[in-house]
């Protein structure tokens, strides 16, 4: 008789051929996030872990071996489901008939979760494989419509997937074949607002955003991230008489249209279990004819809020009266650090304002103002508070008043890096001029981001900022050599001692985080479009970043 | 010298949507449509459009965006925006409720519209507010009350700003010669000459000659044998250099830290030099003073 035990070999073979898929049937589990980056495998949530200081404990890659650092593979993306893979799983969801059919643009963070990588562009989600990059399966929203203007990332919670859509859905999909569990409607569509935000996993809840241009009041919520079903809605602004900030507005109807978007995802501390996340413009974004004189809480704010109850526990406003859209929704950057010769447990962000604040984390109490943004002329000085005070004269004027930052921001979204090593927050900026012409005299003023054109100047210089967390102080620069350009792309930084970051040429680019001396470069099809990445996987470290409509994958040879 | 003409304005005009792209940090979208609420004939916008100024208008403005006796933009709320065929805004103008209209002010009334009625004046709020309906993030509110002119300055005393700060590269005489003649409207003027040229990605190209000679930037490399190349700048970054030879030979040189010495002549300099020691008075002066370049 035959026997049925199979040799100890087969087995093991057997085995090692089905790790992935087990693996991968594993999923994420949320107690993960909770590790500080590199300590647990891949890139689990928006900055790899809670803290948004995109800090890898990997050291594989230093300052000596990154010039080893080699292309493992790329592969191009594209958008909608006119386009299908060999092999891979095409799967269609959605409520509208329209599909994105421009080329994709990878505009957030990438998961990497047991050798799989979740990548999204609006109305698109794919899964590729980590070791060579080919698709898995790809995800097609028909959308309604909405603002197709970017995508910051999934959130992924044991097998599930979640992502959000420009028509203002959250569609969870099952991460093994892409196919979609369900969707939910987290915003209203005919109030015109779109949403572009990666949620994030936080234990049970599921934190969600959303944007809008049209004078609607921003808000995050928590969802069940089993069922969709929500938990509670946090609003930015006040919207009943008796909430906290009322005063700050001309009444309640122009608070109720205030705005204070969450745009990009907020950090979160699991000892206080504060997520703290920053909140966009007031809106009208320039004209204040409705909104009044005050600082219109809450606002271009860094706020706190207790992720299990949804209650604000502190906020800390880095413009107040804000009049030139330059919203505070920067990742803020948890750390633990010595300050003033004691440790203490502190958050910093870099404005898109072009100023730079260190802030208690447990209080809100403000600790340091810098200003980052060198050309910045916007405001006339630093208030008892810390806060930037406005110049009225350069909010716009009937024949042009010249600002600094043009629109866009001394930074913006692309997310910065801190390394504890260093103890520098690395930022990318610019330096931009427009002229803001006043095109409303209308003293009820305009809605939304009416009542100003703006006519650029160009950016006279793009460069990474290395800030001192105790100071403000920027303590040293690495500036583009182009002429011209934008603003630079988002940045990591690891216990190698090095920073990677795109610049505004085309270049994947490692720095010594230390001095921001060049060590390494790589020269792409496109612009790099979202921030680096980093994870071992098979005992490799890989760096991993987008550029346009192609991922690449590049490895410690 | 016609042709010339356009090929400056539309420099400008490239420059300045060249930088309306990066001032939304390279993310101008492909697709920013909102709902659209249906058109109602004229017979009913008209008869919606007397019953709101009967009475609404009184507290929220004959173009319903707030009045002066305290009534609120109503274009913009949650009750309009969504909106079809009066549904919402017959139960909002009748509910007495937290909901209502009654309970958003005291002493304001309530309203016993007809289906019909309400029908009606949802048909022009949808009819008035319609640019909100196409509303795009890349656009505004258009203007109402625009200012009538951007010449607001004081001629004198941008000539004589010009002589002390512009006079040294620029004359009225002499490349400036009728500039407000071949650049007819002011806010293009005042750009044009405060940058004519506007960088963007992975070089450039300069405009043609034009009425504002634009002329291209160079860049000087010293190779390590001391061989001089010269050329129009293509890109530059930290790794490579490009450039294009005076017989159009195309050159790229490996850059390696400050090997070989590479010195970059930016035409736009002086312009970007002077953006922090402006004040808006010596622009709109200088503007003003161009302007009468006739």
């Amino acid at each position: 008789m035959k026997s049925t035990i199979l040799p100890i070999r087969s087995v093991i073979r057997i085995c090692c051929l089905l790790m992935p898929a087990l693996l991968a049937a594993q999923g994420l589990d949320p107690t993960n996030i909770n590790k500080p980056l590199g300590s647990a495998e891949g890139w689990p949530t928006y900055g790899g872990d809670y803290s948004g200081k995109r800090f890898s404990s990997l050291k594989q890659l230093d300052r000596s071996t990154v010039k080893n650092l080699g292309l493992a593979w790329n592969t191009r993306l594209t958008a909608g489901s006119q386009t299908r893979r060999p092999g891979s799983a095409m799967i269609t969801g959605g409520v509208g008939n329209m599909e994105a059919t421009a080329a994709a643009n990878v505009k957030g963070s990438i998961l990497q979760v047991n050798g799989i990588l979740y990548v999204s562009a609006p109305d698109n989600a794919w899964a590729l494989d980590a070791r060579d990059g080919h698709e898995l399966w790809h995800y097609v929203w028909k959308t309604r419509g909405g603002t197709h203007i970017g995508n910051r990332g999934l959130a992924m919670w044991h097998n599930q997937l979640y992502m959000e859509t420009p028509d203002d859905f959250l569609v969870c999909l099952d991460a093994r074949t892409g196919k979609e569990l369900w969707h939910k409607e987290i915003a209203d569509f005919e109030l015109q607002y779109f949403s572009t935000m990666a949620p994030i996993v936080i234990d049970n809840h599921l934190i969600i955003g959303t944007g809008n241009d049209l004078d609607e009041p921003g808000f995050i919520a928590s969802l069940d991230p089993e069922t969709g079903k929500e938990q509670w809605k946090f609003y930015t602004v006040p919207m009943k008489k008796g909430d906290p900030g009322l005063e700050t507005w001309a009444n309640l109807d122009a608070a109720r249209h205030g705005g204070g978007n969450a745009w990009v995802p907020g950090s979160y501390d699991p000892e206080t279990h504060l997520y703290i996340f920053g909140t966009g413009n007031p809106s009208p974004a320039y004209t204040t004819g409705t909104r009044g004189e005050g600082d219109n809480l809450f606002t271009c704010a860094v706020v706190a809020v207790n992720v299990e109850t949804g209650k604000m526990a502190w906020w800390y406003q880095t413009s107040p009266h804000d009049t030139h859209d330059w919203d505070s929704a920067q990742t803020p950057v948890l750390i633990d650090a010595e300050f003033g010769g004691k440790m203490r447990k502190m958050v910093m962000q870099a404005s898109r304002n072009g100023y730079f604040f260190t802030l208690d984390r447990l209080t809100g109490e403000h600790l340091v103002t810098g200003k980052f943004g060198e050309a910045v002329n916007w405001a006339k000085g630093i208030n008892a508070k810390g806060q930037p005070v406005r110049d009225p004269a350069k909010d716009f004027h009937p024949a042009g008043s010249l600002v600094s930052s043009a629109n866009q921001g001394a930074t913006n979204w692309p997310p910065p890096a801190f390394n504890p090593a260093t103890g520098l927050l690395y930022v990318p900026t610019q330096d931009s001029y427009a002229m803001y012409y006043l095109t409303e005299l209308d003293p009820r003023g305009a809605m939304g981001l009416g009542g100003k054109e703006e006519v650029g100047l160009g950016t006279m210089r793009s460069y990474i900022s290395a800030i001192d967390y105790k100071t403000g102080k920027t303590l040293w620069k690495h500036v583009y050599p182009a002429l011209g350009g934008a603003l630079g792309n988002g940045m990591l930084t690891t216990a190698g001692g090095l920073l990677f970051a795109g610049d505004v040429s085309g270049n994947i680019i490692g720095y010594d985080a230390a001095n921001g001396k060049i060590l390494w470069h790589a020269y792409l099809t496109n612009m790099v479009s979202n921030a680096p990445e980093t994870y071992m996987l098979d005992g490799h470290q890989y760096l991993l970043v987008a550029a346009g409509d192609t991922v690449y994958s590049f490895m410690l040879h | 010298m016609m042709r010339t003409i356009p090929r400056i304005l539309f420099a400008a005009i490239l420059a300045a949507l060249l930088f309306a792209v990066i001032a939304l940090g390279q993310e101008a979208p492909f697709m920013a449509s909102f709902p659209s609420h249906p058109k109602a004939d004229a017979a009913t916008v008209n008869r919606g459009k007397e019953a709101y100024k009967l009475n609404c208008a009184y507290c929220h403005g004959e173009d319903a965006r707030g009045g002066e006796n305290g009534g609120t933009n109503i274009l913009r709320s949650d009750v309009v925006m969504k909106d079809q065929n009066g549904e919402r805004l017959r139960a909002f103008l009748q509910n007495t409720g937290e909901n209502g209209h009654v309970a958003t002010r005291e002493g304001v009334l309530k309203f016993n519209f007809t289906d019909a009625q309400a029908a009606d004046l949802a048909a022009f709020m949808n009819d008035i507010s319609a640019f909100i309906h196409d509303f795009r993030v890349s656009s505004r509110d258009p203007g109402r009350m625009r200012p009538p002119t951007i010449l607001v300055g004081d001629a004198k005393a941008g000539e004589r700003y010009f002589q002390a700060k512009c006079g040294s590269c620029h004359s009225a005489t002499g490349d400036l010669k009728g500039i407000a003649g071949k650049i007819t409207e002011p806010r293009t003027l005042q750009q044009t000459w405060l940058m004519p040229m506007v960088y963007g990605f992975r070089g450039f190209n300069p405009p043609a000659d034009g009425p504002v000679k634009v002329a291209p930037p160079t860049v000087t490399v010293t190779m390590q044998n001391g061989q001089k190349l010269e050329g129009r700048l293509g890109r530059i970054d930290d790794f490579i250099v490009t450039m294009t030879l005076a017989d159009g030979t195309p050159r790229t040189i490996h850059r390696d830290g400050d090997v070989p010495k590479v010195e970059v002549h930016d035409p736009m300099k002086p312009h970007k030099d002077l953006l922090p020691v402006y004040t808006d008075a010596d622009i709109h002066n200088v503007t003003a003073y161009l302007a009468t370049l006739k």
